[in-house]
């Protein structure tokens, strides 16, 4: 594979940036350069390696180069490959929903609730329905927080009631309401066969049987979620990988300043 | 006296083990006044009572609930099962059949005389025995004859719901090099107050625990097992609502390796706090007698409180650990006291932490089969650093000789491990465990260096916690939020319905046989 060290291949294709047609970048513009690896279930050997450059194809990858393969155990070939994504996608257009509000950080939310309503905002969170995962709830509601960003519990003006795992989600609701909560948030982690969208979406039916869907926040989050998400769910807002607990106590004011809750 | 390539002064050890003794021995004054629903439906099993009745429930379930529903849970399962098999002259599996079918009131008293009752039911008894001491037997039979990997053992863990899926990953792992498959149970399974019944094929985030499926998983990893040339041990949970049932399943069913951790269970399953001491007790008694390690869930403490400020409450929850375990009879070798590779990467130094970490907890527990845990709360979704850091996990194995390597894999945060997961996990500790073997007798800690003063600190902190627990007590420490920052009420959580104390006629005489004979 040493020819592949100093590539001699030649480069006859517009290298020059196009927002409307982008495609992955190697090291030099529209190359198109895509690593990726998997396992095909079939034994190691040369038809093992072409299946692999014909999936790469079948892929849109063309000079599909298998760099590396093992036999995992009888039957399983493991691949590491490279190829030139021939398709394009048009990043001009593209619109993602997003959270909308200003995230603040500690000091500053606490002001905001201060100077906005005047008394301590009530968050409880949980990882509902069967996932047993601590871990998400923990960093958005723990004191310590994650990676430097403080949690709920440190929040002067937050009053926040961290119910653990493993709440069913009829008895989340009923702490919500006994500690007169102004947002719920639910942090899901297990998301094999869809788990987390069967248990956000009965929290959201149960909220609306109750009819309290518009007197609490509701937000999801967790490493699988995203906003858009969330929103098809019907929460107020999902929060995914790289947010902390300044995104989710910044979004939860700011939303209940602009509903007018008091 | 040992010598200690860290400086670490002994009689500063010995006198927190001391402290860890006192605190166990207040523990296990309370455990041993009660019994709960758990070790009732375990002592059944041990009577052979199996199976299920028309309605899923399992016998041992059946039976138990009766003498609950009755009130006379306090006198004991036995107790009930003696008077039943003088009265029928069914053995235990035939009343438990009758009780299902409504057709036997086992609650009737026939005698209270303790020698009729011992010399009733000792023939049921000696059975149990000689099954769990033939499995003990057939495991040494295999180490002495196949062999196994040398230490760290690699462990791994399976989880796909489906146990038959679960043989080909655990088969695949085993060929990789891989020592200890642990099959990973279904979410929620903890909470379930019965443990279910025969093969299963749906889990969510990982398989049932069943007697069945444990049989299964024993036979496939028997099979690799022979073809490698290597024993290849079965690692399950033994923890949550149903700890000593599960363990005697797992001693029945050859399982080697069991997690078995009732402060695990009540910090982060808010599992009530006296139901899991009492069943751990039974449970660790169990997993003692047929040879079986233990693994302690203290590395779970550093996932929710800061791996650096709480290295301390490792440490002091592993020398509680350990005299729980002493006091079950379970020798110091099957003891897998758990700690992790936890602190943030970005920590300047972070690594001659962990390692000074590692090798004080190495010094302090010289027999125990440590089990080390792998990054998890730092491990994000750059598989690529996410490789290196248990790169350096595993250094930090292979030079302070730990017992068990959880092996971390790159896409922890990601998903349960796929195939190729585990082959990179399993070639990276070996790479590391080959290329860097004798490390450890290599290198020495420079006097007044950071890992010699980070031992001591630790050490330091861990007396310091020890004297207020031995002061309040572990119930009142735990509610208080010692262990992981975590709060948990001894009278909160789930399980405390299913807990009674022991009456006058109560009688399990499996506490002294197991722990009094090999």
């Amino acid at each position: 594979m040493s020819e592949g060290l100093y590539s001699m291949e030649s480069k006859d294709f517009d290298k020059t940036l196009d927002l409307s047609k982008i495609k992955p970048y190697g090291d030099t513009m529209n190359d198109g350069k895509t690593q990726l690896s998997f396992t095909l279930p079939v034994p190691c050997g040369a038809e093992a390696v072409e299946a692999a450059k014909q999936l790469l194809r079948k892929m849109g990858l063309e000079n599909p180069s298998v760099v590396y393969y093992k036999e995992l155990t009888p039957g399983f070939t493991f691949f590491n490959c490279y190829g030139s994504c021939q398709h394009t996608v048009d990043y001009s257009t593209i619109y993602v929903p997003k959270v909308e509000s200003d995230t603040m950080d500690m000091y500053e939310t606490d002001k905001y609730i201060k100077e906005n309503f005047g008394r301590k905002i009530v968050i409880v969170g949980a990882s509902t329905g069967t996932d047993a995962h601590t871990v998400g709830i923990d960093a958005i509601m723990n004191m310590k927080g994650y990676a430097g960003h403080y949690g709920l519990e440190r929040y002067e003006m937050i009053e926040a009631y961290n119910l653990g795992s493993q709440v069913p989600n009829e008895e989340f609701i009923a702490k919500g309401i006994e500690l007169h909560a102004d947002a719920l948030v639910i942090s899901q982690t297990v998301t094999q066969k869809d788990v987390h969208i069967h248990n956000l979406t009965n929290f959201i039916e149960l909220m609306e049987a109750e009819g309290l869907r518009d007197k609490m926040i509701c937000c999801c989050g967790g490493a699988r979620i995203t906003h858009e998400l969330a929103k098809e769910l019907g929460f107020d807002a999902g929060f995914g990988m790289n947010t902390y607990a300044d995104d989710v106590a910044s979004f939860v004011v700011q939303e209940m300043h602009k509903r007018g809750m008091k | 006296m040992q010598k200690s390539k860290l400086g670490l002064d002994f009689t500063k050890v010995e006198y927190a083990r001391g402290l860890a003794k006192n605190i166990a021995e207040d523990v296990q004054a309370f455990v041993e006044q009660y019994t709960t629903v758990a070790v009732e439906r375990t002592l059944c099993r041990l009577m052979g009572i199996d199976g299920i009745d028309d309605n899923q429930v399992p016998l041992p379930n059946v039976v138990v609930d009766t003498l609950k529903d009755n009130g006379v849970l306090s006198e004991g399962a036995l107790f009930f099962i003696a008077n039943a098999m003088i009265q029928t002259g069914l053995q235990p599996q035939a009343i438990a059949e009758e009780v299902a079918k409504g057709s036997l009131d086992i609650t009737k008293v026939v005698t209270r005389d303790p020698q009729r009752i011992a010399a009733t039911l000792q023939p049921v008894i000696d059975e149990s025995m000689a099954r769990i001491r033939a499995r003990r037997a057939r495991r040494e039979h295999y180490i002495d004859t196949i062999g196994e990997g040398p230490k760290p053992y690699l462990y791994i863990i399976v989880a796909t719901g489906n146990i038959y899926e679960d043989v080909v990953q655990a088969q695949a792992g085993a060929r990789q090099g891989a020592d200890v498959i642990a099959v990973i149970r279904t979410t929620g399974q903890s909470l379930l107050d019965y443990v279910p019944y025969g093969a299963t094929t749906e889990g969510f985030g990982g398989t049932f625990a069943t007697q069945e499926n444990f049989r299964i998983m024993r036979k496939a990893l028997d099979e690799v097992g022979e073809e490698q040339g290597r024993y290849i041990r079965l690692c399950n949970y033994c923890s949550g609502l149903c700890m000593p049932e599960i363990a005697i399943m797992g001693a029945f069913e050859g399982l080697d390796v069991m997690l078995n951790d009732a402060l695990y269970g009540i910090l982060f399953r808010d599992i009530n706090m006296q139901r899991t001491l009492v069943d751990q007790y039974m449970s660790r008694i169990i997993n003692g007698f047929a040879g079986v390690i233990i693994n302690t869930g203290e590395d779970n403490y550093l996932t929710t409180a800061d791996a650096v400020e709480a290295a301390h409450t490792v440490l002091a929850s592993d020398l509680i650990n350990e005299q729980l375990a002493l006091m079950a009879g379970l020798p110091e070798e099957q003891m897998g006291l758990g700690h992790a590779f936890e602190m943030d990467p970005m920590l300047e130094n972070g690594f001659l932490l962990e390692l000074a970490q590692a090798q004080m907890t190495r010094e302090i527990f010289p027999k125990a089969t440590l089990k080390y845990m792998p990054p998890t709360k730092f491990m994000t979704g750059n598989i690529f650093r996410g490789h290196i850091q248990d790169a350096l996990f595993n250094m930090v194995g292979i030079w302070t000789h730990q017992g068990i390597q959880l092996l971390g894999m790159p896409t922890e945060a990601i998903h349960t491990p796929f195939m190729s997961d585990r082959y990179l996990s399993i070639e990276n500790a070996k790479y590391i465990f080959n290329n860097m073997k004798s490390i450890g007798e290599e290198m020495e800690f420079v006097e007044g260096g950071i890992c010699r003063n980070r031992a001591k600190e630790v050490l330091d902190n861990t007396i310091k916690l020890l004297d207020e627990i031995v002061k309040e007590g572990l119930f009142t420490a735990l509610e208080k939020g010692i262990f992981g920052d975590v709060k948990r009420p001894k009278n909160g959580g789930k399980g405390l319905a299913g807990v009674t104390m022991k009456g006058e006629n109560y009688f399990n005489p499996f506490v002294e046989l197991m722990k009094g004979k090999r």
